[in-house]
């Protein structure tokens, strides 16, 4: 705060002290000259990829023409739409129930038992630590004989997306818990009159809104960006549908369309999450 | 949700703690501990970081079970009522204030699981606000409030509920000098005011003296002395309680019949049956004057000020007597006239004074073996 209030405030002193306002209104220049051309090589080096792919996608048939067919083939293409609508499904389904499963445990270790919190943690962060390729084959076999009984849709592949999205799941909210001092709040509140229940819905959920919309929001761009699992158990979400697009390269057009819709709807999403924390902040602080 | 049927109306309850037993693993926290809360009263428990008092509260208040021993509350044995139905307000050291809610919410809240409606709740929290002099600020949320006055919300938040006990655990350390005593002292006039039976933690021994009916000095999870404040700094019953309430200067004496010579003079014994022996001697500063500058060069009670503490209207002057140093506690404009290097002779006033067993006790006990 102060650094940015100092250079308003001194401005008129400055210009009374001609040599060393000098040299600090040149540093201030080199730093903002630095920020900008660290912006533009970064800023480059993501959007031009992107650029390339938007522009491939509106190339016409012949060169130096254009078309918009490769967008609008997106949901009439063979098997691309239902992959599209599987892979939304997942994302929703692993989210809700990453959350389900991870909140309430996390609320009640750090309330209850916090010298737990260590084992759950380390539980956590182990998908991690283990290849997605590992990972398939100890969980082929499952799948297998879960499937001689009854068949599985695509859908099931939410319980392997749920441990592949419980580290990232965990560090968010984990972070959102370190800064709320849940246990006083808990004991506060119990103190009132709450109960168990009341004390986690009314006290702590509420005051981890943007954790929890951190973490939905690292779980479903894990969902959306799946490959690996779903191919290897033989399911068809979204980026397994582009793979097979990009082999029979007849319309790679399709491939990069849709690739781009997908990251497209990521931002959208990733912008929506966080103007809605921030307008839970504003709404907060449009009282003072 | 029927607690708010169940509370009486005020006038404060009697609570009893009886035989209160708690471990931390191999730790004993609170070893048979008992404690009588008469209705309305309110008692301090002083103590240094770890001697249970936190737990003590803790145990009343619900947060944590009790190995062994009851608590009892208006006659009602409450040791296994969970703590969201024992119908006390408690104030926290840590801020805990519910940051999503503005400060008439977090007073309301408790009213809110009560079942009472939202405009009940706005009117009674309103009055509540009042009570601690912030009904300004009812819209406003935590963060745009300063310590003390998030400390008075909980406060008021934690009477709204008409609670049939007060529990404060350490609720002015996080708060600065001037904050903490404004504070205190709001806190006695209000408690006084609701007329609520009242457990107050703290470290912090002039806050305990300062607002208290009674104050409980603790060691080791047990009570070295239970009395009012102006009892347990002048008639300390141990040697702990003389050290930890208020500053002592211990210095070496001779017992022999009911009194107790020290360095030429002899001074009364709080505890006239005292053996006759050697012994340390506890004596508070503001007991030592200084009687004029020095005429001779040595003596018992003749030495060089060394040091000046200035604490305000009155001001601490340390005095090198040679083979040890001693305290004097007098007037800042009279200390003025004796500055560092001063040579002096001191007097020590004649009251009763407490003394530990001898002079080896002290270390035994585990304290400093502090000067004298």
């Amino acid at each position: 705060m102060a650094a940015v209030t100092t250079p308003s405030a001194t401005a008129p002193a400055v210009a009374g002290r001609a040599p060393r306002g000098g040299i600090y209104r040149r540093r201030r220049r080199r730093q903002r000259i630095f920020r900008i051309v660290v912006l533009l090589v970064f800023g480059a080096f993501f959007l031009i990829p992107l650029y390339a792919m938007v522009a491939f996608s509106l190339e016409g048939t012949t060169p130096g023409t254009h078309s918009v067919s490769a967008w609008t083939s997106i949901f009439s293409y063979p098997g691309l739409g239902s992959a599209i609508a599987i892979t939304l499904e997942l994302a929703v389904i692993t989210g809700v129930v990453t959350m389900g499963l991870l909140l309430p445990t996390m609320i009640w270790v750090r309330l209850k038992v916090p010298r737990m919190r260590r084992v759950i943690e380390f539980i956590c962060l182990l998908p991690l630590t283990i290849p997605a390729i590992v990972l398939v084959v100890g969980l082929a076999p499952v799948y297998r004989q879960i499937r001689i009984h009854i068949s599985l849709s695509a859908l099931m592949l939410f319980g392997v997306y749920v441990i592949l999205a419980l580290p990232y799941a965990y560090r968010a909210l984990a972070n959102g818990l370190e800064s709320i001092d849940a246990r006083t709040l808990a004991e506060a509140a119990r103190s009132l009159g709450a109960s168990w229940f009341t004390v986690i819905v009314r006290v702590i959920v509420p005051n981890l809104w943007q954790a929890i919309l951190n973490a939905t929001l690292l779980t479903v761009s894990l969902v959306l960006g799946e490959f690996t699992i779903a191919s290897l158990l033989l399911y068809i979400n979204l980026q397994v549908a582009l793979y097979d697009i990009s082999r029979s390269s007849l319309n790679a057009g399709v491939l990069f369309s849709t690739s781009a819709a997908a990251l497209l709807f990521s931002f959208i999403l990733l912008l929506a999450l966080s103007y809605v924390g921030r307008r839970r902040d504003r709404r907060r602080r449009a009282l003072v | 949700m029927t607690a708010a049927e169940t509370v009486p109306d005020r006038g404060g309850v009697e609570v009893r703690l009886e035989s209160l037993r708690r471990e931390y693993g191999s730790v004993v926290a609170l070893d048979g501990f008992d404690l009588t809360l008469s209705p309305g009263e309110l008692v301090a428990l002083l103590g240094p970081s770890g001697c249970g008092k936190t737990t003590t509260l803790r145990l009343l208040a619900g947060l944590e079970d009790a190995d062994g021993g009851r608590v009892v509350v208006d006659g009602k044995d409450i040791t296994n009522v969970p703590a969201n139905k024992r119908n006390m307000g408690m104030v926290f050291q840590a801020y805990s204030l519910f940051p999503h809610f503005t400060v008439w919410q977090n007073v309301g809240f408790g009213l809110r699981l009560r079942g009472m409606d939202k405009a009940a709740q706005k009117q009674r929290a309103h009055e509540m606000l009042e009570l601690v002099g912030l009904s300004a600020q009812a819209e406003r949320y935590s963060h745009q409030l300063s310590g003390g006055q998030q400390q008075r919300v909980a406060l008021a938040r934690a009477l709204a509920i008409q609670p049939q006990v007060l529990l404060l655990d350490e609720p002015l350390s996080a708060l600065d000098a001037k904050v903490r005593a404004q504070l205190r002292d709001q806190i006695r006039q209000i408690q006084l005011e609701v007329g609520i039976t009242t457990l107050f933690v703290t470290h912090d021994q002039e806050e305990a003296l300062a607002i208290s009916d009674r104050v409980g000095v603790m060691k080791d999870g047990r009570l070295e002395q239970l009395a009012n404040p102006t009892e347990v700094y002048a008639r300390p019953a141990t040697s702990f309680v003389a050290e930890f309430v208020g500053l002592s200067n211990r210095l070496l004496g001779q017992v022999h019949g009911g009194h107790v010579e020290v360095r030429g003079v002899s001074l009364p014994l709080v505890d006239p049956t005292t053996p006759d022996g050697q012994v340390t001697a506890l004596i508070r500063p503001e007991a030592v004057t200084i009687a004029a500058h020095a005429s001779e060069e040595s003596g018992p009670l003749v030495g060089s000020v060394i040091a000046q503490t200035f604490l305000g209207a009155t001001s601490r002057v340390t005095v090198d007597l040679g083979d040890t140093t001693i305290m004097a506690q007098l007037g800042t404009s009279e200390a003025a006239a004796y500055p560092a290097g001063s040579q002096v002779s001191l007097k020590i006033r004649e009251d009763p004074v407490l003394v530990a067993e001898g002079p080896a006790a002290a270390v035994a006990e585990g304290e400093e073996p502090a000067a004298g």
